[in-house]
């Protein structure tokens, strides 16, 4: 089964981390994620820029309403997520965990997917930062 | 990371909620410090136990107002008279219940302790110090090593400017709509002066002092996200991120300026162009121009550019004419002359940049680009005397070495025709 990983920190905390301790996060994340990958259980990872880079659209009005900032004001914010195959949510708990011990603070919300549709991306039509490799994909993974 | 680097980042990003509250209680800079670092020392002594709070800044107000009003109340007991009018709100002192962070008053909160930095009466360089000191936390002898002065220098200074700040008497109301507004005008100033004495700095004292950069660009952050439908705000951030993305390629191994149109573009940072770009498109959406969107924008024409060649200076020169109408500044037309030169040719250039002798006659960057305009117009000796006059402004080696190596290249172009 798929499930999503939804990464929360709180990002305050998260942007005032030195390059340094960034670059160590990463690292230690990426321990988490090489068996992962070989394993062929590791789908895509994203990592989001902060809050003030979020748009929402609340599309219970007509015309919808355009607000500056993301969806939900709340302590943690969703700064990334994980799409990881996982046989049971034993084995789900087991990968947050250790992702958990590489990167402490906030909190994964485990969620199993309904739909996933792997999209259309071409490798050079990836965003900023991951367009390197396949590879560095990994390495922008979900740091939060 | 390490639980004592974790708990670090967690403690810098609470500082200025946790102190900008605890000026609201106790209304005295030095006492909402002591408190602060007061709950610094039990967090670092709790936490590794009891595990991180699940909201570290209302922990460490609670725990940290808590520990002041005991030391008042010590004091008290010491001294004949009581301190109370120290003290804003010593009815709710007994209240059981943590606090409970209103989302209006941290904002306030924030905003009000960036303000204090900001007294007019503060010089430029004592205001960014004393907001790395209060708001960002930096230590004296780092914010000495930032500036090149001696530590006792610095100290000294952080004192006398608490001092004039002390006397200022900043109301601590929550601010109406239009106060709020200027707050947040001479807030952006001065965060944008701390990123400017990072970004400006060369030679040895660089790396020390582009900390200063990423400072102002995470109290950017956090004044857009408190005040998140500003576009000046998104502007300023934009503005500092898209120059700070070039850092790398700013300086060469030998400590020297590189220009625009001479640096590795593989160099710069995708991320924070990225991030720059996305929130000049969120800014300009509330169609309300502004001195930072337009300069950001300026700057997001650079980024953009694949090469040199590809920059549109047609575009450059259009927003330096709009940011002569929000902002007019001999400085700004300076600017625009260098669009100008490679739209209409140096001609023109020079045409605009002559009659800004008089207002920029100490101002290294006139020179600079006076000498630079003759020089392609052959007028060697002209540009040769302009670019005397720039090393004489030169404030650092690297923007020195910079000219000299411009008057070599005259030299040599002169030695090769004679």
């Amino acid at each position: 089964m798929l499930y999503a990983f939804l990464c929360y920190n709180d990002e305050d905390a998260v942007f005032s981390w030195s390059q340094a301790q960034d670059a160590a996060v990463m690292a230690a994340l990426d321990a988490v994620h090489k068996p992962l990958e070989k394993a062929g259980r590791f789908g895509p990872a994203v990592r989001l820029m902060p809050t003030t880079a979020a748009t929402t659209l609340r599309k219970d009005s007509d015309p919808p309403l355009v607000l500056d900032g993301p969806y939900a004001e709340t302590k943690e914010q969703l700064l990334g997520f994980y799409v990881i195959d996982c046989d049971d949510l034993e084995a789900a708990l087991t990968v947050a965990k250790d992702l958990a011990k590489a990167n402490p603070g906030g909190a994964y919300e485990v969620r199993p997917l309904r739909l996933f549709l792997p999209g259309s991306f071409a490798k050079e039509a990836l965003p900023p930062g991951a367009a390197a490799s396949g590879k560095a994909v990994s390495g922008e993974a979900a740091a939060e | 990371m390490s639980d004592l680097a974790w708990m670090e980042a967690a403690l810098t990003a609470a500082r200025p909620q946790a102190i900008g509250a605890l000026l609201r209680y106790f209304r005295d800079l030095d006492l909402a410090e002591e408190a602060y670092q007061d709950a610094c020392l039990r967090a670092l002594r709790a936490w590794p136990h009891n595990g991180p709070p699940r909201d570290a800044a209302a922990w460490l107000i609670m725990v940290g107002r808590n520990a002041a009003l005991d030391q008042v109340r010590r004091r008290s007991r010491q001294e004949p008279l009581p301190e109370e009018e120290t003290l804003s709100d010593l009815d709710d002192v007994e209240t059981p219940l943590a606090e409970r962070l209103d989302g209006a008053h941290y904002r306030d909160d924030v905003l009000r302790l960036l303000f204090i930095c900001c007294h007019p009466d503060l010089p430029a360089t004592q205001q960014i110090a004393l907001a790395l000191r209060i708001v960002s936390g930096l230590s004296v002898s780092e914010i000495a090593r930032a500036f090149v002065v001696s530590e006792a220098a610095m100290e000294q200074r952080i004192t006398r400017a608490k001092a004039k700040v002390a006397k200022a008497n900043v109301p601590f109301e929550a601010p109406g709509p239009v106060e709020r507004a200027e707050r947040l005008a001479a807030v952006s100033a001065m965060i944008y002066l701390v990123f400017n004495e990072g970004y400006t700095a060369g030679g040895a004292e660089r790396v020390d002092r582009e900390a200063l950069c990423v400072e102002a660009i995470r109290l950017a952050r956090l004044l857009l996200r408190l005040f998140s439908a500003e576009p000046e705000i998104m502007g300023l951030l934009a503005l500092m991120l898209l120059h700070h993305a070039r850092v790398a390629s700013r300086y060469d191994a030998a400590g020297e300026i590189v220009l625009l149109e001479d640096q590795d573009r593989g160099a710069w940072d995708q991320r924070m162009i990225g991030e720059g770009l996305a929130l000049i498109d969120k800014a300009i959406r509330h169609r309300r121009r502004g001195p930072y969107q337009v300069k950001a924008a300026i700057a997001a024409l650079h980024a953009r550019a694949k090469t040199p060649a590809e920059t549109d200076w047609g575009e450059i020169d259009a927003l330096y004419a709009a940011l002569e109408l929000l902002e007019p500044s001999p400085i700004v037309t300076l600017n625009r002359a260098v669009a100008v030169s490679k739209v209409r040719g140096p001609q023109a250039a020079l045409a605009m940049v002559e009659p800004l002798g008089e207002r920029l006659a100490g101002y290294f960057y006139f020179f600079g680009l006076k000498g630079a305009l003759l020089k392609q117009l052959g007028r060697t000796a002209e540009a040769r005397a302009a670019y005397d006059q720039a090393i004489a402004l030169a404030a650092t080696p690297a923007q020195a070495a910079h000219i000299r190596a411009h008057l070599d290249h005259l030299a040599a172009d002169a030695a090769s025709a004679s």
